[in-house]
């Protein structure tokens, strides 16, 4: 199992559908091939949609609500009535929780999609015009990339200021990178091909071939970029909420209540260790069920 | 051999000139004089404008990047603003704990790392192996703040062995180290086991075994430095995220290094200072991944030939 991240992108680089290798093959199909395939990832994939139901129905899974002060109550230990105890302001953590899983995973798949979108269309651009076009996009590539992540994260927070639309903006930049690379090298790939040659003969326009041609052959591998960009996503907020410049209150992602919670990490662990749990189960879940799909969708390891 | 070095020597102060372009756009299109900001709300106008021209910042945008680079160049990196000390004196304390504690973090990932993927390779699908295997993915998926701030609270909080925070003394850097290298560790982990297993299935291992080399000597001197070329290839991508990982172990452990500097500018507003640790940041990261390319060649003899 490659859990390297770049060994992962330069594999996902070769993905294909089943389409171009002569049978159709729908969604649907392709998630029961991966139940019978690979329990984990299914696993992963009904955790993942369970922990979204958990969000979304928040207000209904839990008696208490999210911002209710209980000031003769602060920071009691977890007990039947506060199952994962309560915070400096006797608010119920298990109820933060999951509101908090509502940002946690917005900020996981808003940015993940909007890097998804700038990346593949540079990566196609570069790929497919070349020249002038190909060298200006790859060199910012470069650059971005050659950036440490977070630091990168912290440059771009510091001069758009906090607050979650800049949170989405700034992760967006710093991820788009990598999605470009991969797809410059697959459209490179698939332009070789005799069909986007054919389109050209009979005097398709270079836009539409992008379009038609180009964009959806790379989808298998833009869906396995897509799960793995949302815990990167995920995880570079949550250290960027954990210094305090990322979501600001009263919004709480999980990486704020670490923030907050790290000042009473003597007398009240669990301020810290229960958002930490969450995202390192979302962020394991969503790594597996990216590995999952990158098996599912390789021709050559259904070969084998 | 050479010209490719050369070749990628150019990319790197390319790509380096890109970086300080890129961090001086950004800093200077934040909304607001910085000076008002450093001076708080009770400064009078004649004293603000005066302060701007004495840095410069009434020029046009372009000028000031020159004669930032040029200064940069001499080894100036101007004034804090929130701290008022020069920003290459600020960083040079910084940099040598940054460089200590990502030192000590990749060797205790590589020791670590090294053994037990050798271990689980050797150990194939016993329970051994399954149970290590599984800890290294938890290491992985393991955030550094999660990591830092559960050693923390067991081993100095709880346990009282090692002290929560400072480097007054060696001790204060095991934490750290530990919190810091533990995702790489699980990595390097997954990453030799794999490879390893891959090379111990090659002709030239057989031939080895053939030859009357002992399991051990087979292990160590044919399959090991084989399986080697992929994990030193990821340690130029680890070097990254262990500067990524620097800024917060070094802000749970109020360590005095690069990221707590950058953190601390970036609450005071403080330009110069940012520039320069993002800077010197992303410049070790280039660095690295160069020394990792001449690394490599002396490893393998094909690129050194140049084939």
């Amino acid at each position: 199992m490659p859990w390297n991240r770049r060994k992962r992108i330069e594999r996902a680089s070769d993905l294909r559908l089943e389409s171009q290798i002569g049978e159709e093959e729908r969604f649907g199909d392709l998630m029961r091939r991966m139940a019978r395939e690979n329990r984990t990832a299914m696993a992963s994939f009904v955790i993942i949609v369970l922990m979204a139901l958990a969000a979304i129905l928040a207000p209904l899974l839990t008696p208490y609500a999210e911002t209710d002060m209980d000031l003769l109550n602060r920071l009691a230990p977890p007990s039947a009535a506060h199952l994962l105890g309560t915070d400096e302001g006797g608010r119920d953590v298990l109820t933060r929780l999951l509101f908090g899983a509502r940002v946690s995973l917005l900020i996981g798949v808003v940015p993940a999609l909007l890097s998804l979108i700038l990346g593949a269309l540079m990566g196609v651009i570069a790929g497919y015009r070349g020249g002038m076009a190909d060298a200006i996009i790859m060199r910012v590539a470069d650059i971005t990339l050659a950036f440490p992540s977070m630091l990168l994260a912290m440059v771009i927070m510091y001069s758009l200021g906090g607050g979650i639309v800049n949170v989405f903006l700034t992760l967006t930049l710093v991820n788009w990178a990598n999605v470009a690379r991969v797809v410059r090298s697959e459209t490179l790939r698939i332009r070789s091909g005799a069909f986007v040659e054919a389109a050209r003969v009979i005097g398709v326009s270079r836009d539409r071939i992008m379009r038609r041609h180009i964009l959806p052959n790379c989808l298998p591998t833009l869906l396995v970029l897509f799960t793995l960009n949302i815990p990167t996503s995920i995880l570079t907020e949550s250290s960027l909420s954990f210094l305090g410049l990322g979501i600001q209150p009263p919004n709480a992602s999980w990486g704020l209540m670490i923030n907050t919670g790290r000042q009473y990490l003597y007398n009240a662990p669990w301020l810290c260790f229960a958002p930490g749990a969450a995202i390192m189960l979302i962020v394991l879940a969503f790594n597996f069920l990216g590995n999952g799909l990158l098996d599912v969708l390789d021709p050559r390891q259904k070969k084998q | 051999m050479k010209r490719s070095l050369a070749h990628r020597l150019i990319q790197a102060l390319v790509v380096l000139t890109g970086v300080v372009l890129i961090t001086f756009v950004m800093l200077r299109i934040v909304p607001g004089n910085p000076i008002e900001t450093m001076m708080g709300e009770h400064a009078d106008g004649a004293t603000i404008q005066r302060m701007t021209a004495e840095m410069g910042l009434d020029q046009p945008l372009i000028n000031q990047f020159f004669r930032y680079i040029s200064s940069v160049v001499r080894g100036d990196f101007g004034t804090s603003y929130s701290l008022g000390r020069p920003v290459s004196e600020l960083m040079g304390n910084a940099f040598a704990n940054t460089l200590t504690l990502a030192l000590l973090a990749a060797l205790f990932a590589w020791i670590v790392g090294l053994g037990c993927g050798i271990f689980s390779a050797v150990n194939k699908n016993r329970l051994s192996d399954r149970l290590l295997m599984g800890t290294s993915l938890l290491g992985i998926s393991l955030p550094v703040f999660m990591a830092a701030m559960f050693l923390q609270y067991v081993f100095a909080y709880r346990l009282h062995w090692l002290p929560v925070s400072g480097t007054d003394s060696w001790k204060g850097f095991i934490l750290p180290a530990i919190a810091l290298g533990w995702n790489n560790a699980g990595q390097v982990a997954q990453m030799t086991r794999t490879t390893l297993l891959e090379t111990l299935q090659e002709d030239y291992i057989d031939t080895a075994r053939a030859k009357g080399q002992g399991t051990m000597g087979v292990l160590v001197f044919h399959a090991l430095r084989n399986a080697m070329l992929p994990v030193m290839t990821m340690m130029t991508i680890q070097l990254s995220g262990l500067l990524s990982g620097a800024v917060i172990t070094e802000t749970v452990f109020s360590i005095n290094g690069v990221g707590r500097l950058m953190v601390q500018a970036i609450s005071g507003r403080d330009i110069p200072l940012l520039q320069a640790t993002s800077l010197l940041a992303t410049g070790m990261v280039i660095l690295g991944s160069l020394l990792a390319d001449c690394l490599y060649a002396v490893l393998d003899p094909r690129i050194r030939r140049g084939d």
